[in-house]
């Protein structure tokens, strides 16, 4: 197979540091031309940061590449895509207020004299893409009237314009029907006749047998497995994906859960354009448990979280705090009533990047501080002060701002502001994600102490091994709905399929 | 040999950063000492007071601007609502509420004066529901509330001035004319007026929960919303304020000329955001102190005040103001970047 599949493109070395954390460290990958090449691991695994650096989007931090057996760096996006590097993204990178057209021809319009777009020409060509793709849409509608599928499949479209001969797909898969996927496949398969070079990235494990040639598993920005597909079966992706040494996060003795402090009854979120991202979710927490809540990206778990918080006005449900309904609809209501919620995405929710760590520790908390309209700081900072101590933030002083910590202490900070307010369910979303293994490893001993100490704890993620060392109940979600709950200790393989049900259930 | 050269960096970067911090300061020293050396008149007792008068004005308005700027606004109706509110004052004066009953309400200074500041609070009331309940832009929906409130405040006389507002002792409404003229302790009373609603502003703003929460929400409106902060009803308290300062301001305008125009304030909101600019705060939300707002006032106020007394041409005095306004945002900008790397140096 390997004269037939020459290799295009090689990674030797890659390295790829963030802010914080490591990305990628020291990758070897061979991308094979005429041939789809599976990349296959978790959430976080570094699969899209090794994609960004094959498209030219971000620059390795160490390591070389090589292209058709000469180093290159590509300067930006367009320099790969000069070289013949295209990229179908995960998440839509589209103009909703522009037609389908205008977006599959965008930065690289079909124009005469470089000033006067060929509306006509660039019509023609999104109709022959879209007759390839075996779609009916009109080049002159408006993108944002199609359906996400559709969207997905303008995007694909996007990357065939540019003939391509190495291209990369990420997940492209998530939001297509059953049909839409064959149709995707029949293309793929033709692309692979021409020679191109085929990345694919997908959770879907099933998926990536039926159409991989070569398979390279990722775990913790490491390549742990990287073979033909011949022989190879869901239980060999796995083992290599979650290996052989699990996370410990000892429980220490067992724990006698107390009451349920936390349910929801049916909390459902409607789409725009039908459907629901949360679907009819139904889900209790009791004392003293520490339930996490896995699945893939767009499951719907982080949306099902904003419900509880108040966040989507538009979303129908009853949700209930040690067995009180919960009426009001405000986030400081439910807060007050004893919900916290450690946001996803800590700099665009969980902080206030200009402010003091001081000020972002009490944010939640002021009124309880003051005595009427006065605050007085210094008990304000007393206050702040314990909580660094007791959570061990490691800080120079209250007073920096706290855009200054690390990654891994800017979380503490937004854990201690939600424990400032005396909750008894605790609603981690992703509360790993972007820190490093120290820093974990402390926020998990956190979240058992929490919990020892009779708080609730819903926690999101998708780290399978997080999911399954850390929870006493795992709940699996996806596309909007519970589709599985395991006790701890579960098969792995068994909770990992629950995350993705069968193709039949489409998008309407 | 390493730390002993980044501590010496440090030092030198901490001590250009002070002076950068206290630029409004020092810009303010600079204006007037200039103005003091340069036109003979300006340290006079009477002069100081006049231009503390002409500052008062702008400064009121530049304190509400500061809030609504904070949480990432901009209230461009304040100039109206002052004009409007002086019209509404005239009216009373002149013509109290004419029931229709046969009989007219007549008022006192004191509920003229209570009327006049809830039609300002009502106006920014409107302006918040329009920003946080109908999600219109800040710009927009004051920019609407500016042509409308300028819009009423010539409909109430007809594009005419109110003359000759001395009250009527027997409404108990001739004291009005004090508000602008009258003076306590030989300091005019809206000096006083402005360093009170200064000071209860600059109290709201460091120590209360409200004052934290007005930062959050310009520094991050959802972590705010998801830290359980109100944010709708601090956008609309911010707007309800601005638009009491700008009917105080309307009442001393129509008190000290002891008439009232329609046109009155008109460009009035530029000068506010100018002073809240100049005196440190941030347009895109998050950062501003009141002090700094002040003193940013003063700082146009003496520079304007100064040039006329220098007999400097009207149009060059606009150039500069717009010049020195462009250069503090610069010198903010160049701050902010030099804080960064100092905290970062710092970091632990």
């Amino acid at each position: 197979m390997t004269e037939t599949n020459p290799i295009g493109l090689t990674i030797r070395g890659g390295v790829k540091v963030y802010p914080g954390t490591v990305a990628l460290k020291g990758v070897d990958f061979d991308l094979r031309m005429g041939a789809v090449n599976v990349l296959v691991g978790e959430n976080g695994a570094g699969k899209s940061t090794l994609m960004k650096i094959i498209s030219g989007v971000e620059p390795l931090t160490e390591g070389m590449i090589t292209l058709d057996g000469n180093e290159v760096t590509f300067a930006d996006k367009a320099d790969a895509a000069r070289r013949g590097i295209g990229i179908v993204f995960q998440e839509l990178n589209l103009f909703p207020n522009l037609s389908v057209a205008d977006n599959i021809f965008i930065g690289r319009e079909k124009a005469l004299a470089g000033i006067h777009i060929d509306r006509s020409a660039q019509a023609e060509g999104a109709r022959a893409l879209m007759t390839r793709l075996e779609q009916d849409i009109e080049p002159d509608t408006p993108l944002g009237n199609l359906r996400i599928g559709q969207q997905q499949i303008v995007e694909i479209a996007k990357a065939l314009a540019e003939d391509a001969r190495i291209l990369i797909f990420d997940e492209p898969t998530s939001a297509l029907s059953a049909s839409e996927v064959d149709v995707l496949f029949r293309i793929i398969r033709d692309l692979k006749k021409h020679g191109v070079g085929i990345v694919y990235i997908s959770h879907r494990l099933e998926e990536l047998i039926r159409i991989g040639d070569y398979i390279t598993v990722l775990r913790d920005g490491q390549i742990t497995g990287t073979r033909a597909m011949e022989g190879v079966d869901i239980a060999w992706i796995v083992k290599h994906m979650i290996g052989s040494a699990s996370k410990e996060f000892p429980r220490g003795e067992t724990v006698i859960f107390g009451d349920e402090v936390f349910r929801s009854e049916d909390v459902s979120l409607p789409r725009l354009g039908g459907g629901y991202t949360v679907d009819h979710v139904s889900l209790s927490v009791k004392a003293g448990e520490i339930v996490g809540l896995y699945g893939l990206m767009g499951a719907g778990r982080t949306e099902f979280l904003e419900c509880v918080m108040a966040q989507h006005p538009e979303a129908s449900g009853k949700l209930f705090i040690a067995g009180k309904p919960v009426k009001t609809t405000t986030a400081a209501g439910r807060i007050d009533l004893g919900l916290a919620l450690i946001p996803e995405d800590r700099k665009r929710d969980g902080l206030v990047q200009i402010m003091a760590i001081r000020e972002n520790l009490t944010l939640s908390s002021l009124w309880k501080l003051a005595r009427g309209f006065h605050l007085n700081l210094a008990a304000e900072a007393k206050a702040a002060l314990a909580f660094v101590k007791s959570l061990s933030i490691k800080i120079g002083n209250v007073e920096h701002p706290v855009s200054s910590l690390s990654g891994g202490n800017q979380q503490k900070v937004v854990i201690g502001k939600a424990l400032m307010t005396h909750p008894k369910i605790l609603l981690m979303d992703e509360p790993s994600r972007g820190i490093d293994i120290g820093a974990k490893a402390e926020v998990f001993r956190t979240m058992r102490r929490l919990a020892a100490e009779g708080l609730g704890i819903l926690f999101v993620t998708s780290d399978l091994e997080e999911v399954l060392a850390l929870s006493d109940r795992i709940l699996v979600m996806a596309n909007g709905r519970i589709t599985g709950s395991f006790p701890s200790g579960s098969n792995p393989a068994d909770v990992i399929s629950a995350t993705v049900p069968a193709h039949s259930r489409t998008v309407p | 040999m390493m730390r002993v050269s980044l501590g010496h960096d440090l030092s030198s970067t901490s001590a250009t950063l002070l002076i950068l911090r206290l630029r409004t300061f020092v810009a303010l020293i600079l204006v007037f000492g200039f103005f003091a050396y340069a036109a003979p008149n300006f340290l006079s007792a009477e002069n100081v007071l006049i231009v503390s008068k002409h500052v008062a004005l702008n400064a009121f308005l530049a304190v509400g601007m500061t809030f609504v700027i904070i949480t990432g606004g901009i209230d461009l109706s304040v100039g109206s609502i002052v004009g409007l509110c002086a019209m509404v004052a005239g009216w009373l004066l002149l013509y109290g509420i004419n029931t229709g009953l046969g009989w007219t309400i007549e008022f006192n200074t004191i509920e003229i004066c209570l009327i006049v500041m809830v039609v300002g609070v009502i106006i920014g009331w409107i302006n918040g529901i329009l920003i946080t309940k109908l999600n219109v832009a800040p710009f927009i929906a004051t920019l609407g509330t500016l042509y409308m409130a300028r819009g009423a405040a010539l409909l109430s006389s007809d594009g005419r001035t109110f003359p000759n507002l001395n009250g009527n002792p027997e409404y108990g409404s001739d004291s009005f004319k004090a508000i602008g003229d009258g003076n306590f302790l030989a300091i005019p009373l809206s000096i006083w007026m402005l360093i009170v609603v200064a000071l209860i502003a600059a109290y709201v703003a460091a120590r209360t929960p409200l004052g934290r929460h007005i930062y959050a929400v310009g520094g991050n409106e959802r972590g705010a919303a998801l830290s359980g902060v109100n944010v709708d009803r601090v956008k609309l308290y911010v707007y309800m304020f601005s638009g009491m300062c700008a009917a105080l301001v309307g009442l001393i305008i129509a008190s000290q000329l002891q008439a009232s125009h329609p046109a009155t304030g008109e460009t009035f909101e530029l000068n506010a955001i100018a002073a809240a600019v100049l005196g440190g705060t941030s347009m895109s939300g998050g950062r501003g102190k009141i002090g700094g707002t002040i003193i940013g006032a003063f700082v146009i106020g003496i520079l304007a005040d100064g040039m006329v007394m220098m007999g400097v041409s009207a149009f060059w005095q606009t150039v500069i103001k717009g010049a020195v306004i462009v250069a503090a945002v610069v010198i903010d900008q160049v701050q902010q970047k030099l804080q960064a790397r100092v905290i970062l140096q710092q970091r632990v």
